[in-house]
């Protein structure tokens, strides 16, 4: 299709750059430059959604990121769909796909555009009050109904396949917004010496320069005044220019997030560019030149493809070359629409008339127009539009004190609408700042300042070219003083009105404050018209007033029941005029009504930007031992322990997992076993006050453990429950070799230190993770001595020299070793602590030395087995946070005489010594073959009716090959006493009879230990 | 994201530290010598003002050290920060309440 | 009240919909009341409504600093279930999804119940047991909730990655009748119907103090708007009930943290439930407008702000995108916060105080939605009768100097 509604000249597109791009299948030319509005338009098309609730058409509302209605999804490959992008952001790039939303079977023609005849019966908040009955028809009837009709693009079905960055950035001054106040506040900070980044969410820098034909600045025309300040600015070593990014979110201290759209406008990205980046600025000043938003009129049928924005027309005209019209009608309050007027007349599209809401309509610019021969009629109102799919014509009345004359059709293909300008407050709101209603301007504006930030320019109110250069000039020279005297995020005192040290002449239109907020009168019947305040939402002026009537006082009440502002633009559009209409409906001054809260992000930001790089194994570290290659040459197969990667068990060939770790269990047992224990945390504690330490950490007592000798502690949280375990070493009078459990190293270092810096600053003691500088292994079963003993040097292995729980220092294969005599198994057994660096040639000389004995390495599940055999307890299954020391039969390492420990004063609690505290016990199945399930639950009589009380619950459970039988541990309440005694465990289908036994399968007198 | 001054090691970002609670709750000298509900005030019962709160922070990946902070809880923002040991100072911004004892 | 069915809602858009009136009257304070309720959030409303419903107590106020359903009961992510642990919560939650269940027609109001499902997943061994362990103990409670195996966790949802991620997903808990609900709808449906029976809902009126007699009793509030009297004072007021109970001289077991949410922009149906994931921290359903409704655990430290920090909504991301990664091309549409206030054992108070005539309902911490007409129901009861319910009767101010503690958090590291 040709570009019928192109331009003959002018405009920022390269005409020598034409381009082909498709939509909804149908394909279509534009040239670079255009953003996907820009191209339709030039081709004449304004049909591109259809609204949420009741699939009326729409065309384009405006021409940037204000859009409500042209939401596109634009598809790179079946991977690559992105819903609900705006048209009028979506560069077009040669080959670029995308297609319209919520609309079927075709754009043209929508089923569910059968909703807008419905309409009079689906008011807002209509489903808050039918749909009731029967009771269970929401959830399998009318929920799945509306959800279908709901939602507005498709999610993608394919995992995205772009990469996304992020990047962290620090400078003096951050520019929010490159349009002409935010270019002169950088130039000034960049001028000062400061470090600047400037960044604007648009393709181009310069705002709304980028769309002036006319005005001149300096003297020069504004677009060779724009292309010669970037040059300056872009020449520069302390100023980073960011297009293409978005300013989303404004967080504590200044740090603001900003999105950069990197490759969507490319038609074959390089390899390796990310589709998006993160910024992530700390700024020492923030300088907010947002610019402002045009606010439309609220006037029946003003949804109807062809009624847009009169600036916005305007930008497609001028920056576009685009023309939305051959002959339109323009609705205003204020000047903006004349402005309009001249600039598309002077493109080519006859103005119908202006229907000026105003009386008195003086100024330079009506005076233009009316020298222009433009029908000029001042007190007039729209008050509806005809046409199908796009305007065809506007009603026009006369409006005086309430009273709208008779209707006059205007024949016209577009309707283009000002209702003045609202400052773009979004980002100074989320700073925390205090908005402050002014009602000159009639809008809301920035008040005092919480973080060290400034606005300039019509984000604050301001307006004319010169006035908001100037402004921006002396807010970016403040903002660069005031970070020169950075101390401190804190925002001093409010510093003084900044004033500009330079002059920027200016030629352009004021267009003044004057506006309009609220719906215009119309005189038409209220329950016929449809006059869209919240375009994309579908919510009316009616909407907004049947929650008043409802008792809707709040605004967030009117918002939340009418869900005006709710959409993809959060209100953009729509704000003001809700407040305007609730204030007249109230009879309350707009102030007093309350604005809703201002969140981030400014725009819709990709989930991916904040996700970044972390997915996979990257999504969070992978800890792997020294050992952890051997493993996987193995064979073994690896379980996730907190971030560690544990071997779970070693299959030989044909082997599942039951199999594997009988054959492991049984080794063990019968001969020796090797395992990988170097994930359990270590903490080095030494100085002087060690032991006194120790002695007030764990619940043991310490002072009498000799250097040499191990000792099994626990920890308890203050409120005494059992929060870790682990054997400790006395290496010295003044030093401990402790482990944790694997999971709680952290967590036990920390609940460490905080005793030691806050509680008992007067020990003299140090705390040293050691964790990742110790490998440990473990070689266990009656053949461990006899494995470990050639490769010992400096250590008498003896039995007697050398007993059960004891450390010694001495060298293994001439590495230096901590070596443990020490067993989790219950068997005899070692746990060889070498510098990780050795780790894995230590273990696989012992593997070596153990080649002749059938040395077995085993996994994780094999070592679960093997010590619930024993009845060994493992903090976190055993217990859960609830349970004592004496809930889980640790009641002899409790230190009795000790005066003090963390938790002990908790233990004396009435509710810690209840007869009915549940306790370790182990279980064992009538039928010896049947294994219970891990989490099932223990009763005495499963056949009483629900709620059935409930005696314990299982904790570990497995089959031991060695005992030819299942095996259980569980904690039962008052389940010591009730050893002996049968309970039953309930499943869904039937009930597994058990026995209460004490929690020890194997080797109960312990005497293997010895070897 | 704060800043978030350590008195031993200077100005660091949020994530550097760790939060550690209320501060000035020091452990009873003698446990043993409360009762059930002054042992219960030590261990759960907090001020948890809005205003201002003296809090324990650690500065967990950097110097490891635990330091008190005064911060206004209604907009996060830090007042001052102290070493460990140190008595709470005097409010020193009277634009943020003092609720917090 | 006027009814709300579709029949009226026929007959009322023939007229334009010019007869219908406000859902709750905008009162002035009375000068005395025989109970005010402090807060007009879901819980507070809730209570006023069956105080003057299962009790006959309709001289109540409810008394609210901002407008009504403005706290957490508006800012949540919506998620019902009852699949609680400890026989006390289960209890406690399911009383509160039984009322779910029949609570639109109760209320007259579209509360939009939905029992799409709750899945909670297990990504480890120690998941698994910990899952394994509510199963039983809820099907002994009679409350469902049944263990998935992995395929079955794709079949009940098939967005979610399963395998190739960090934590690969071994199984799940699913709870059928859990699902979600409208918040604001709650709110309001409340508030409607407990003004239809005489209760008063004042709102934009803020609590001063709280004056207590000589003989140590409640006398009444004070408030923005003067001193109102009251022989009874319900306190439920979410994350500023430390503020609240500290004018009556209350030191609370309590600290409240930011919890953030957020939604993205909506899309047409492709998430079919609600999935939680405790060991990678996030959560996700879908709305009815179409949005991800997501969210995670609370923020690092406690704070009044309503906001929270963009690196813990950016985690949240990363785990929802490894969860689901065909959304990672979704956009965020708005990141809130709210105020939580949280209990050492992460369980409710719902309690008389030592202070006569003054009861709390608190420490819901991120949980508090779920249980609103529960939570309501029996803290109606408590005042009404300055007796506990047999439900709430554990959930005592006094358990925390007793020990008798109902430590979900501990016991199955579970978000609520």
């Amino acid at each position: 299709m040709t570009n019928r509604f192109r331009t003959a000249s002018g405009g920022r597109i390269d005409r020598a750059a034409p381009l082909s791009f498709r939509f909804d299948g149908q394909t279509f030319s534009g040239f670079s430059g255009d953003t996907l509005a820009s191209a339709l338009l030039a081709n004449g098309v304004h049909l591109v959604g259809r609204s949420f609730k009741y699939h009326r058409p729409r065309g384009f509302l405006s021409a940037g990121s204000d859009e409500p209605n042209a939401l596109v999804n634009v598809f790179r490959d079946a991977a690559r769909a992105a819903p609900n992008l705006r048209a009028t952001q979506v560069e077009i790039h040669e080959g670029l796909k995308a297609s319209s939303q919520n609309r079927w079977p075709s754009l043209a023609f929508d089923a569910g555009a059968v909703n807008d005849l419905a309409s009079p019966f689906l008011p807002s908040g209509f489903y808050y009050k039918t749909f009731m009955w029967p009771a269970g028809a929401w959830k399998r009837f009318y929920e799945p109904k509306i959800r279908a009709m709901a939602g507005l693009g498709v999610a993608p079905t394919l995992p995205d396949p772009d990469r996304y960055t992020q990047n962290h950035a620090h400078c003096d001054v951050l520019v929010v917004g490159a349009g002409p106040a935010g270019l002169a506040a950088a130039l000034a900070a960049a001028e000062s010496g400061a470090t600047v980044i400037l960044c604007d969410e648009q393709a181009e820098l310069g705002g709304s320069l980028l769309s002036e034909v006319s005005a001149t600045i300096e003297g020069r025309p504004a677009t060779e005044w724009l292309a010669d300040t970037l040059a300056n600015l872009k020449g520069r070593d302390n100023v980073t220019l960011l297009p293409r990014t978005t300013a989303f979110g404004y967080y504590p201290h200044n740090l603001i997030a900003l999105a950069e759209r990197v490759t969507d406008h490319l038609a074959a990205p390089a390899a390796g560019l990310p589709r998006e980046r993160m910024w992530q600025v700390r700024a020492k000043e923030v300088v907010i030149a947002a610019g402002a938003l045009e606010r439309p009129l609220v006037f029946p049928d003003n949804d109807r493809p062809g009624v847009l924005l009169a600036d916005s027309a305007r930008t497609y005209a001028n920056r576009y070359g685009a023309r939305v019209s051959e002959r339109a009608v323009i609705f205003t309050a204020c000047d903006a629409g004349y402005r309009a007027a001249l600039d598309l007349k002077a493109a080519g599209i006859t103005i119908a008339a202006i229907a000026d809401l105003r009386t008195e309509v003086s100024g330079e610019l009506p005076a233009r127009a009316l020298a222009a021969g433009i029908d000029v009629r001042p007190s007039t109102v729209v008050v509806g539009t005809r046409g199908r799919l796009r305007v065809a014509s506007a009603l026009l009345a006369k409006a005086k004190g309430g009273e709208v004359g008779p209707t006059e059709t205007v024949p016209c293909d577009t309707v283009l609408m000002s209702g003045g300008f609202t400052p773009s407050v979004h980002l100074f709101s989320q700073s925390r700042g205090k908005l402050v209603w002014d009602g000159a301007a009639g809008a809301y504006l920035p008040g005092t300042s919480v973080e060290r930030e400034r606005s300039a320019g019509a984000c604050r109110g301001i307006y004319g070219l010169q006035r908001v250069l100037e402004d921006g000039y002396a807010q970016g020279e403040a903002a660069a003083i005031a970070s020169r005297d950075y101390a401190s995020p804190a925002r001093g005192a409010t510093p003084a009105p900044a004033v500009s040290s330079r002059a920027f002449p200016a030629s352009a239109e004021d267009l003044g404050t004057a506006g309009f907020i609220g719906a215009t009168p119309h005189g038409r019947n209220p329950a016929l018209a449809k006059a869209f305040v919240d375009w994309q939402n579908d919510v009316t002026s009616k909407d907004i007033l049947l929650a008043t009537r409802e008792g809707m006082r709040s605004i967030e009440h009117v918002k939340r029941y009418t869900t005006t502002g709710m959409a993809t633009d959060q209100g953009k559009t729509s704000n003001m005029n809700t407040l305007g209409i609730v204030s007249e409906a109230l009879d309350t001054p707009v102030p007093q009504i309350g604005l809703t809260t201002f969140r981030p992000p400014f725009t819709p930001t990709t989930f991916g930007l904040f996700a970044g790089a972390a997915r996979g194994d990257v999504f969070d570290p992978v800890r792997n031992t020294a050992i952890h290659g051997w493993a996987a040459e193995q064979g073994a197969a690896f379980e996730d322990v907190g971030n560690w990667k544990r071997a779970h068990y070693f299959p030989r060939a044909g082997e599942d997992m039951h199999a594997a770790v009988a054959r492991e269990c049984k080794a063990v047992r019968a001969s020796v076993g090797l395992f990988d224990a170097s994930t359990l945390g270590k903490i080095e504690i030494v100085g002087p006050d060690a032991a006194e330490f120790m002695n007030r950490m764990y619940t043991n007592a310490w002072a009498k453990l000799e250097p040499g000798r191990l000792r099994y502690g626990v920890m308890l949280r203050e409120d005494g429950f059992v929060m870790d375990d682990g054997v400790v070493g006395r290496m010295a009078a003044d030093r401990f070799h402790v482990t944790t459990t694997t999971g709680g190293a952290p967590r036990v270092l920390a609940h460490m230190e905080d005793y030691l810096q806050t509680e008992w600053p007067d020990l003299d003691v140090w705390l040293t993770s050691t964790t990742e500088q110790w490998s440990v292994i473990a070689v266990q079963g009656p053949k461990a001595r006899e494995v470990i003993a050639p490769l010992i040097e400096g250590i008498d292995l003896s039995r007697e020299a050398f007993p059960h729980m004891s450390v010694r220092e001495g060298r293994i294969c001439g590495v230096p070793t901590r070596l443990f005599s020490v067993s989790f198994t219950g068997e005899l057994g070692f746990e060889i602590n070498v510098p990780s660096a050795y780790g894995r040639a230590v273990w696989e000389a012992v593997y070596a030395a153990g080649e002749r004995f059938g040395i077995t390495p085993y996994g994780t599940e094999t070592m679960h087995v093997l010590r619930a055999e024993k009845g060994y307890i493992i903090v976190g299954q055993e217990t859960d946070g609830t349970a004592t020391p004496d809930d889980a039969n640790l009641g002899w390492a409790v230190g009795k005489a000790k005066k003090d420990f963390v938790g002990k004063r908790s233990l004396i609690r009435e509710s810690m010594s209840a007869p009915d505290r549940r306790q370790l016990v182990g279980l064992k199945t009538t039928d010896p073959q049947v294994v219970l399930e891990e989490g099932a639950q223990i009763v005495a009589d499963p056949s009483v009716p629900v709620p059935v009380p409930m005696l314990g619950f299982v904790t570990s459970s497995y089959h031991s090959a060695v005992l030819g039988r299942s095996i259980a541990l569980a904690m039962v309440k008052g389940g010591r006493a009730r050893i002996g005694q049968k309970l039953m465990v309930p499943m869904p289908a039937h009930a597994i009879e058990v026995e209460v036994v004490e929690p020890i399968f194997y080797d109960p007198k312990g005497e293997r230990l010895n070897g | 994201m704060l800043i978030i001054t350590c008195p031993w090691c200077g100005a660091r970002p949020e994530t550097e530290f760790r939060y550690g609670g209320e501060a000035h709750i020091a452990r009873p000298a003698d446990p043993s010598a409360l009762t059930d509900q002054e042992w219960a005030d030590f261990l759960y019962n907090r001020t948890n003002p809005k205003g201002l709160h003296a809090e324990r922070w650690r500065h967990i990946h950097g110097c490891g050290r635990y330091f008190n902070a005064l911060r206004d809880t209604v907009s996060d923002f830090l007042v001052t920060t102290y070493k460990a040991g140190e008595p709470r100072p005097e409010n020193s911004r009277p634009d943020v309440e003092g609720s917090g004892r | 009240m006027q009814k709300f069915s579709g029949f009226e809602l026929f007959r009322r858009a023939l007229g334009g919909h010019k007869s219908w009136q406000p859902q709750w009257r905008n009162p002035e304070p009375k000068a005395e009341y025989d109970v005010v309720i402090v807060g007009a959030g879901g819980h507070g409303l809730a209570c006023a409504y069956y105080l003057a419903k299962e009790h006959g107590i309709t001289n109540v106020a409810v008394i609210e600093r901002g407008w009504l359903g403005g706290g957490n009961t508006g800012r949540n992510t919506t998620i019902v279930r009852s699949n609680y642990l400890f026989d006390e919560s289960a209890a406690l939650y399911e009383h509160a999804v039984k009322l779910w269940e029949g609570l639109s027609q109760d209320l007259n109001y579209n509360v939009m119940y939905s029992a799409r499902g709750v899945l909670m997943l297990a990504h480890n061994h120690h998941d698994e047991i910990s899952f394994k362990r509510h199963v039983h103990a809820n099907r002994l409670n009679g409350v469902d909730n049944e263990w998935l195996n992995a395929e079955q966790v794709k079949e009940f949802c098939p967005p979610l990655n399963i395998k190739s991620m960090r934590y690969p997903i071994i199984g799940g808990a699913l709870q059928r009748r859990g699902g979600t609900a409208r918040h604001d709808a709650v709110a309001w449906g409340f508030a409607r119907a407990a003004d239809s029976r005489g209760v008063d809902i004042i709102q934009n009126c803020e609590v001063k103090g709280i004056r207590r007699g000589p003989d140590g009793a409640v006398e009444g509030v004070e408030t923005s708007r003067g001193f109102i009297r009251a022989k009874k004072v319900g306190v439920s007021a979410a994350g500023h009930t430390s503020v609240v109970m500290a004018m009556a001289g209350l030191r609370m077991p309590l600290e409240s943290y930011p919890l953030q949410a957020l939604v993205s922009e909506p899309v047409k149906p492709a998430f079919p439930t609600v999935v939680m994931s405790n060991t990678i921290h996030a959560y996700i359903s879908q709305s009815d407008k179409g949005e991800m409704v997501i969210g995670a655990g609370t923020d690092a430290y406690t704070s009044y702000s309503q906001r929270g920090a963009l690196h813990i909504a950016a985690h949240t991301l990363d785990a929802i995108c490894e969860l689901v990664p065909q959304f990672r091309r979704l956009r965020m549409l708005r990141n809130w916060g709210g105020i939580v206030d949280v209990t050492p054992d992460r369980s409710p108070i719902i309690a008389k105080t030592p202070v006569p005539g003054l009861y709390v309902n608190c420490g819901w911490g991120t949980g508090g939605f779920k249980a609103t007409p529960g939570s309501g129901h029996v803290f109606a009861h408590t005042i009404a009768r300055d007796a506990p319910h047999a439900i709430n009767a554990p959930f005592t101010l006094e358990r925390f100097r007793d020990g008798f503690l109902i430590d979900e958090a501990a016991a199955a590291a579970v978000a609520h």
